[in-house]
């Protein structure tokens, strides 16, 4: 059985305007030890899927439904639909999570050293000291130095990148299984940047963690992941390996993105391939393929099925989905 | 710490100055307004030029503005003396000057209006703190439920309802209707003489001004802790696990403290100037009834003094909230 | 035409900085943008790149005396900026332009599309041929968007269509030069290359000059001929699109360029990666000698004590003393 098992998720918003469909019946598993990469661009939900079992949206307006399941300790739990104080008991002890902006992200007015100990107090019954001690451990594993002394630093006085290895120590506290991390290297510069992805990798391999990896950048994904969900509207529109994925894209979204991407491998070209078009309004959706009215083979598909019908996600080759008409009945 | 007390020593500095200006204005503002301060030192019905005249000399109002306004600042100081001989009068320093229609020295005056407001002002602000926070940190965790209805119309209540109407309702009602509380002596008793008729004068006015507000600060924590609840942090408190009372009595209510304390320190510093109202209701001494009393008199000593002092507390006012800021934001701090 | 379009030499930008904590009196000078000195051609695009805080939008602004700046010279079609009064840049206002990094917070939420880019003709005073409101509808038209946005609020807009309002304001006038500060990092990826193709286009149709302010290198090669590499407010190495990405001679530009992740999941696992150890210096208290001694694994003593200055290598100007 997998760690993390996601079925038909659901999340659906009431606006003034009428119901939003933010993540609309999305299925993933996830393994012990890799990583996962939900790719999409704002708007596509890949993080509100995971915000949404995590109970971390806000509570009255939202309606979730669906399935996950996650291994832990004392057997295989349901995540949707449980009880506030049991999802907590969860939060921050078999999942955590780390965010896109690390100085937003942790309180300005306590020290790190403050709230490192506060995430383990939370899950461990033992004295103060104990903590401080696991937090002075995880500090100086991710890097920073003179751990003791920088407990009572607050978070200002620390660099970006250094805030976001503060980010990570305090994820790992309680030695989560499932690490989501979202956008986490957004918000910085590309040479700390490079450095927190290796971090992250190196302490997954050391904790066999699973890593969810929410992110816009298809750079950052094929350098991390092993595995690659890619989100549209709401919908998981392509899942295959890494490898797969970027040598053989199939649905015409993520052909798109992968060619709208400014890469410094190839030969100084001229342009960009871009996607046309503006991302569409969760509010407007059609009946037919969200991103039909971008997609430029749609016309490849007979009798203007891609406005009509949704496309179901089916089976390239092993490992392998998209969700595309072009492809129907040629699988295997 | 060294630089604690540099600054504190920096910013008295910048507020003496500040006060001297202050002063000054008021001063000046009050030498062109078109009356004769020595013909209102003889009362409503006198026309005795010869008085008024002995006054102006004695008061020091037959010399030039300026001169007026040094001796007021070296009074300040060092006292001052009004007259000659046997018949002068002395004022010990700090010496605001002496009001004739009173008949004393006005910085007398004010040491004993000064208590009464202060007693006043403090403990509503205590009691306004304690249920404005409670209920907006309450109706903001249980937004949209009946909790949160029931303190919207208490908001309602106590901002529409004007204080002398509380007053004198809660005086009806408590005190006359209900025996409740005894009925108050007149007048201000101090705490260290007399503690339960201290409380007895006090209760009802703390409960008429701390009504008022507590209104406003419900309505404020209320927005407050809703904003901070959608900061970045919280979300990563809660994905930590945290309990929910955790997160709101701990990384909540700790940074939508900052703007409630600039506003208590602000209002504090305002009610001190006095609430007349309430004071007017209650019967009590303080500094309302007696700038009120002066502005009636044309009582301008007391008015000089009375404006300084608020303008002093209001200085002051800021820089303690300065201070607890500087508490509560270690980015102030560090 | 052989006379640069903007000539900044020895360019220098300082900030009077007061000490963060209210009980420490520390003041000091950001130096953010310290000696700076390049050309740009008529019609040519250089790429600034560098990481937050090495001064490059400092640098965008100070050349178009958005800030005053604290020496140096900048000189627009031969004459000398650097010391003109507002009042005396305003006829040169039209002549150069700025897009903003953040459509959203650079447009007026409570004016309509038409009224915005139409401002640029009211305050010089400008009437184009056939009205003002033609005119804006064809630019309009010309990035992109349709001639009935004239009378929407830029809230009904994407990022992207806002980015393009953004556009379409900063050519109302016709300007000669325009400095971009990283016109697509807030925007989607597959919205980026939009933007980043609608540059080039108008470039070419207008004969534009673009100072190209970005984060990181990958953007800029789509769109510069030339790329200037910034740290701590001074430019590391400048050299053409052709080479920067081939052959970097300073050690910077190489961990820059490394450390940029290849969409590619086979080369991304054989490429090797320098990752930089330590953090930025304070541009309050810069290093002495050369500026990236502190992170540099090819220091040696002369860097920490003696400034390299740009010198020619190959194609490029490379400020190290030890270049590849």
């Amino acid at each position: 059985m997998s760690l993390l098992s996601v079925h038909d998720l659901r999340v659906e918003f009431a606006t003034p305007d009428g119901i939003v469909k933010a993540v609309d019946g999305i299925s993933f598993d996830v393994e012990r030890g890799e990583t996962l990469a939900i790719v999409g661009e704002s708007g596509s939900g890949k993080s509100v899927s995971n915000l949404a079992y995590m109970g971390l949206l806000p509570k009255g307006k939202t309606k979730i439904t669906g399935s996950v399941t996650l291994e832990t300790d004392n057997g295989p739990v349901e995540l949707i639909g449980m009880e506030p104080e049991d999802i907590r008991k969860i939060r921050g002890k078999d999942i955590a999570m780390i965010f896109q902006d690390p100085m937003s992200a942790l309180h300005p007015f306590y020290s790190i050293g403050d709230q490192l100990v506060e995430a383990h107090q939370a899950h461990n019954k033992v004295e103060k000291s104990v903590s401080q001690e696991r937090a002075i451990e995880l500090l100086t594993l991710v890097g920073v130095a003179d751990a003791k002394e920088r407990l009572r630093a607050y978070p200002h006085q620390f660099s970006g990148g250094m805030r976001q290895r503060v980010m990570i120590a305090m994820a790992l506290m309680n030695n989560p299984s499932v690490l989501i991390a979202d956008e986490p290297t957004t918000a910085l510069d590309v040479t700390v940047q490079a450095q927190i992805l290796k971090l992250i990798a190196d302490l997954q391999k050391k904790f066999k963690m699973a890593v969810i990896l929410i992110t816009h950048d298809l750079g950052v994904v094929a350098g991390a992941a092993d595995r690659v969900n890619v989100m549209y509207a709401g919908k998981l529109v392509e899942s295959a390996s890494v490898d797969e994925l970027y040598a053989k894209p199939k649905m015409p979204y993520t052909v798109g993105l992968l060619g709208s991407v400014p890469r410094m491998d190839r030969p100084h070209e001229d342009r960009l391939t871009a996607i046309p078009g503006q991302p569409p309004s969760l509010m407007k959706l059609s009946g037919g393929c969200a991103f039909a009215p971008r997609c430029t083979r749609k016309s490849e598909v007979p009798g203007n099925k891609c406005e009509t019908t949704s496309p179901e996600l089916i089976q390239i080759s092993t490992g392998h989905y998209s969700r595309c008409h072009l492809y129907e009945g040629k699988t295997k | 710490m060294s630089g604690l007390l540099a600054y504190v020593s920096r910013r008295l500095a910048v507020t003496f100055l500040i006060l001297l200006a202050v002063s000054f204005a008021v001063y000046l503002i009050f030498a062109f307004l078109p009356f004769d301060p020595a013909t209102l030192t003889c009362g409503k019905n006198c026309n005795d030029p010869g008085i008024i005249e002995a006054n102006r000399i004695r008061l020091g109002y037959d010399k030039p503005f300026y001169e007026q306004y040094w001796v007021f600042i070296v009074g300040l100081f060092a006292g001052r003396n009004y007259g000659e001989g046997a018949a002068a009068i002395h004022c010990a320093a700090p010496s605001f000057g002496y009001s004739f229609q009173q008949h004393a020295c006005v910085t007398d005056l004010i040491g004993e209006a000064l208590p009464v407001t202060l007693a006043l002002a403090i403990g509503a602000l205590v009691l306004w703190l304690i249920l404005g926070i409670g209920l907006g940190v309450l109706s903001a965790r249980f937004r949209g439920r009946v909790l949160d209805t029931a303190s919207t119309i208490f908001v309602l209540i106590g901002t529409s309802l004007p204080t002398f109407l509380t007053g004198l309702m809660l005086i009806i009602f408590v005190v006359i209707k209900w025996h409740l509380l005894p009925f108050p002596a007149g007048g201000y008793s101090s705490p260290f003489e007399d503690f339960p008729g201290w409380l007895n004068t006090m209760i009802l006015p703390w409960i008429t001004l701390a009504f008022a507000y507590a209104a406003l600060y419900t309505r404020f924590v209320r927005s407050q802790v809703i904003e901070t609840s959608t900061e970045d942090y919280i979300r990563t408190a809660r994905a930590k696990g945290l309990s929910e009372g955790l997160i709101l009595g701990k990384h909540t209510l700790r940074a939508a403290l900052a703007p409630i304390a600039t506003m208590a320190g602000l209002d504090f510093a305002g009610l001190m100037g006095g609430a007349i109202l309430t004071e007017a209701v209650f019967n009590l001494p303080g500094l309302g009834r007696l700038s009120l009393g002066a502005v009636l008199d044309y009582d301008l000593p007391i008015i000089v003094a009375t404006t300084l002092l608020a303008a002093a507390i209001v200085v002051i006012m800021n820089l303690v909230l300065d201070l607890v800021y500087a508490f509560i934001d270690p980015r102030v701090r560090v | 035409m052989s006379e640069p379009l903007l000539e900044v030499t020895n360019l220098e930008k300082f900030f009077p900085v007061s000490g963060p904590g209210m009980f420490s009196r520390e003041r000091g000078t950001n130096k953010a943008v310290n000696g700076l000195s390049f050309t740009l051609k008529q019609g040519e695009t250089l790429g600034l790149v560098g990481e937050s805080g090495c001064g490059k939008s400092t640098a965008g602004r100070t050349v178009l005396k958005l800030y005053d700046p604290t020496s140096g010279s900048i000189k627009f079609e031969g004459e000398e900026i650097a010391d003109y009064s507002p009042r005396k840049m305003k006829p040169l206002r039209t002549q150069m332009q700025m897009i903003f990094q953040d459509p959203q917070a650079s447009l007026n939420p409570r004016q309509t599309v038409g009224a915005i880019i139409s401002a640029s003709y009211e305050v010089h005073k400008i009437k184009p041929e056939g009205g003002v409101k033609t005119a804006v509808q064809d630019l309009l038209e010309r990035v992109g968007l349709s001639a009935e946005h004239f009378d929407r609020y830029p809230h009904e807009f994407s990022g992207g269509q806002r980015q393009r309002i953004g556009i379409a304001r900063a050519l109302a006038l016709k300007p000669k030069f325009i400095v971009c500060d990283e016109p697509v990092s807030a925007l989607d990826v597959s919205i980026q290359a939009q933007v980043v193709n609608l540059l080039s286009d108008l470039r070419d149709d207008f004969g534009l000059s673009y100072l190209f302010i970005a984060h990181d290198l990958s953007v800029v090669q789509h769109i510069a001929d030339r790329v200037a590499v910034m740290y701590l407010g001074k430019i590391m190495e400048i050299a053409p699109t052709s080479s920067i990405y081939t052959a970097p001679h300073h050690p910077y530009t190489k961990a820059l360029l490394s450390a940029v992740p290849i969409p590619d999941p086979k080369l991304e696992r054989k490429r090797e990666q320098i990752v930089l150890s330590g953090e930025l210096p304070s541009p309050m208290k810069p290093p002495t000698g050369c500026v990236f001694s502190t992170r540099c694994w090819k220091a040696q003593a002369k860097c920490f004590t003696e400034e390299p200055q740009l010198r020619k290598v190959e194609s490029s100007e490379v400020a190290c003393h030890f270049p590849e």
